[in-house]
């Protein structure tokens, strides 16, 4: 019969012999095998009492970053939703009211501003989209919840505090974007 | 008939025809040449007089007519210059012209507030397209801009006069579909702006149409003020027995809601029938209106994304 690929091996199915029926062989040298890596360098840290160094730009849960008055940058204008490949934000604009000017830079702010954790991939295309630099990914990870819905983080998990040792630092990122932006300039 | 060439295309007019009509004209019958119009802030044709102040819609003429084949020495403004028979015009061919209209959207933007995070029109205004296609990215203006505080134009009209370009469509709207207009231009030149006689409410049926004449958001609509961006609302065509206007309307619905009426508006940007204030501001319940399907939207437009046609598939 012609065959359809040489790719095609032919099986054989002989009698085992006297040592590999009896195992003993197999079974030993499987464990010599495993012994080895006793004594092989790991490549696992223990975390949480060990953490790797991440990469300077490494895109982890969101900050939203208030000015040096320590008033909120976003003024809800959607870029970030519309940008958004996993459509994972969803925002309520307001207008500020008189008397709230140090808590919101632009007369628009974001009244609910909400990022479902489950469906955001971190790619940074919020980031990239925002006009006011007001969004930007931390190295910080989002750790493990029982209920679903503690993954949709609000304005509570993501603006941070006024206080300043209550500010994330993303001086590394911004860093990173404005040498991308040179390089791209000149190559 | 006239014959017209435009960017390399020929088509037969009317005599009396603008050269921007032709062009509108050649993309109406071959829409994969609709990129050869000249974009237009100020002309409207739905509004008598309307036209020739922006300058946007410049083009370059290089043979005057048949009989006279000489160029016309500067660009013109299309929407004002009628065709002549055996006319050539040059639109998205010439770069002298392009570069022209580069500095005449510069021009336009140098008292401009660039607030588009902030302004309710982003995403359907023209002047954001205009300085997409044809602007610079970065200003060079380092002067003081002029600025203004914000004017509640009645009830529901909210004039930020700021982002206005003076292009004197919503004054021609006032005077040719509102029986007593209270507002139009004051002052000259770069002082010019718009003005209502002191502040008083434009209390008329067809008012709320300058709204959707105004090519960016100095007039916006008050009642939509920050209630959602243009592109997270869904808009559906819909109607309803209106004794003052058509009643023909779109629905911009997030959910259920009714968040904005506007009037249907064609290919070019243009208010098909205009409509009453009732219909506009006083119907913002779906029951109130029979809806017709969703809006067709161009798919490059922002106003299109994270919108699907395919029926999504009920997962178990
Ligand atoms: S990182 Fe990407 S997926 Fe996550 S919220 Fe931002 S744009 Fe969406
Ligand atoms: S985070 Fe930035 S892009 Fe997103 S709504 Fe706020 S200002 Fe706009
Ligand atoms: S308010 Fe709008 S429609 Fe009226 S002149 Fe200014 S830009 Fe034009
Ligand atoms: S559209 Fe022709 S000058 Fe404005």
């Amino acid at each position: 019969m012609q065959k359809l690929t040489n790719r095609s091996k032919v099986v054989s199915q002989k009698d085992m012999s006297f040592l590999e029926k009896a195992y003993v062989p197999a079974i030993l040298s499987g464990m010599g095998i495993t012994l080895k890596h006793f004594f092989k360098k790991k490549s696992t840290v223990a975390y949480p009492e060990q953490e790797r160094s991440f990469s300077p730009v490494y895109r982890g849960r969101h900050v939203l970053k208030r000015d040096d008055k320590g008033a909120e940058r976003c003024t809800a204008c959607g870029l970030c939703a519309v940008a958004c490949p996993a459509e994972a934000i969803t925002m309520t604009a307001a207008e500020r009211q008189k008397g709230e000017e140090s808590l919101y830079r632009e007369e628009k702010y974001a009244a609910v501003y909400e990022i479902n954790m489950l469906r955001c991939i971190f790619c940074g295309l919020c980031e990239e989209a925002c006009p006011k630099e007001a969004i930007f990914l931390t190295p910080n990870i989002t750790p493990a919840y029982y209920d679903r819905q503690d993954f949709v983080y609000g304005k509570d998990m993501l603006v941070e505090g006024i206080a300043p040792e209550d500010r994330v630092d993303v001086s590394k990122r911004q860093f990173w974007r404005d040498n991308l932006e040179s390089t791209q300039k000149n190559p | 008939m006239l014959k017209v060439t435009i960017d390399g295309i020929e088509t037969q007019v009317e005599p009396g025809t603008t050269i921007l009509q032709a062009a509108r004209k050649i993309a109406t019958e071959q829409p994969e040449h609709s990129h050869l119009v000249p974009p237009a802030m100020c002309y409207y044709s739905p509004l008598e007089g309307s036209g020739g102040k922006c300058r946007t819609c410049i083009v370059k003429v290089t043979q005057g007519s048949e009989r006279d084949p000489r160029p016309m020495p500067k660009p013109v403004a299309s929407c004002q210059t009628q065709v002549m028979d055996g006319m050539v015009v040059e639109n998205t061919t010439n770069p002298d012209l392009l570069a022209a209209r580069k500095g005449v959207v510069e021009l336009l933007l140098i008292n401009h507030p660039l607030d588009c995070p902030v302004c309710d029109q982003a995403g359907e205004c023209h002047l954001q397209d205009l300085a997409f296609a044809h602007g610079a990215s970065e200003t060079r203006y380092e002067e003081e801009r002029r600025t203004f505080e914000r004017i509640d134009i009645g009830p529901y009209i909210q004039l930020h006069m700021t982002r206005c370009i003076l292009c004197y469509r919503c004054v021609y709207t006032a005077n040719q579909f509102t029986d007593e207009r209270v507002h139009g231009v004051l002052f000259r030149g770069d002082r010019a702006e718009i003005g209502t006689y002191i502040e008083k409410a434009i209390k008329n049926d067809f008012s709320g149409n300058v709204i959707d004449v105004c090519p960016v958001g100095a007039l916006t609509d008050k009642t939509f003020r920050f209630r959602s961006r243009v592109w997270f609302t869904r808009p559906f065509d819909a109607h309803r027995k209106c004794d003052k206007c058509c009643g023909k309307t779109v629905l911009w619905m997030a959910g259920d809601d009714v968040l904005r009426v506007t009037a249907r508006k064609d290919v070019f940007d243009e208010v098909e029938e205009f409509i009453c204030n009732e219909c506009r501001f006083d119907h913002k319940v779906k029951e109130d209106w029979t809806i017709e399907g969703p809006r067709s939207i161009h798919r490059h437009s922002v106003i299109s994304a994270n919108k699907y046609k395919a029926k999504a598939k009920t997962v178990v």
